[in-house]
């Protein structure tokens, strides 16, 4: 039988303890997870996860609503499509960073959109400080063109003072 | 000529630490013409080490001459009992393994290596290696050790200087 999936989305203030009161409410009612990402953004704990095993999206609500209000996390659910074991080895890596303005991610990402990257992964922060914030991107992609391509295609983005640096992703498999 | 099982993840045997190979003879020969074999049928294999199809020797195959983009490489290397003895450098870089399907991640691994070896006539070999193929060598050797790269994958978000995470990253002994 295939599995049915929904993807949870929780997010709350971020204290010790939150993985452990999530993923043992869901194991109680013989949920299982599949792929996850949680990670800390801005002093908020956020959570996505694919869970599989539930009856039906209000069993799932009703087995986390007391963890959710002890942890003070929000909830959404979403039943998806897809499954587990449709991994896409990335084949390119892109670096960006420079002083903070608004557009960055949008300027960057418009032109490798153009290219027909498949973005996998993309993780940005914000460092340096308050006066002088830095933006840093790094971004995991497939394509099927050529390092010097996408790099030339990026000539615009470097020239308005952003840094970036694209390099080929060379998966060793043994 | 035959193709070999390839034992994957959770099979305890990979993590079972392989013998030195004391006899070289046409026995051992026969066994690495059907590693090769194993390793050209895997997909996109670039290496392969004995233990990964259940035979408990230090042997591993590795050829990093058909990457897409051209890498520092000494082509098709059969290396018995490997060992190696100068490290330098570290760099985070992206492995898969025939033993765990459907996985890819990233692993700190030293960026130079010299390596010591014998071939499979029981000559002593002995290569410097960069980058991709000292990846290659070290990925491979681990095997021999009872180690996956699962076991040293670092999150997206570490940083090279964090290099506890290699220092820490083994429990598979080296000898």
């Amino acid at each position: 039988m295939k599995a049915t999936w929904f993807m949870l989305t929780m997010i709350g203030k971020d204290k010790p303890g939150m993985v452990a009161a999530i993923s043992g409410a869901l194991a109680d009612q013989g949920v299982t997870l599949g792929e996850t990402s949680m990670l800390r953004l801005g002093g908020n704990f956020t959570v996505m996860m694919m869970v599989s095993g539930a009856e039906d999206e209000q069993s799932l609500r009703n087995s986390l609503a007391p963890i959710l209000e002890s942890q003070g996390m929000c909830l959404h659910v979403d039943p998806i499509e897809g499954g587990l074991h449709k991994h896409v080895i990335p084949n390119v890596h892109v670096t960006v960073s420079g002083a903070d303005r608004p557009g960055i991610v949008s300027q960057v990402t418009a032109v490798l959109a153009e290219l027909g990257l498949n973005i996998l992964d993309l993780e940005s922060d914000v460092a340096g400080t308050e006066d002088k914030p830095i933006y840093i991107m790094q971004i995991t992609a497939v394509s099927t063109l050529d390092i010097e391509s996408i790099e030339s295609a990026l000539s615009a983005v470097r020239e308005s003072g952003v840094s970036v640096s694209v390099s080929a992703i060379e998966t060793y498999i043994g | 000529m035959a193709l070999l099982e390839i034992l994957q993840l959770p099979d305890e045997r990979l993590k079972q630490v392989s013998e030195p190979v004391e006899v070289f003879d046409d026995e051992l020969r026969a066994f690495i013409a059907d590693l090769e074999e194993t390793r050209l049928n895997g997909p996109a294999a670039v290496g392969i080490a004995a233990p990964q199809v259940g035979m408990f020797k230090r042997v591993v195959i590795i050829d990093c001459s058909t990457t897409r983009k051209p890498v520092p490489n000494h082509g098709y290397m059969v290396l018995v009992n490997p060992e190696i003895t100068k490290w330098d450098g570290f760099e985070k870089g992206r492995e898969g393994c025939l033993s765990v399907p459907d996985y890819t991640g990233n692993v700190i691994r030293a960026t130079k290596i010299t390596l010591s070896a014998k071939d499979p006539y029981g000559e002593p070999l002995q290569f410097d290696m960069e980058g991709y193929e000292a990846r290659a060598a070290q990925h491979e050797i681990d095997h021999l050790d009872g180690m996956l790269f699962v076991d040293r994958v670092v999150s997206r978000r570490t940083d090279l200087f964090k290099r506890k995470v290699y220092q820490d990253g083994g429990t598979g002994k080296r000898s």
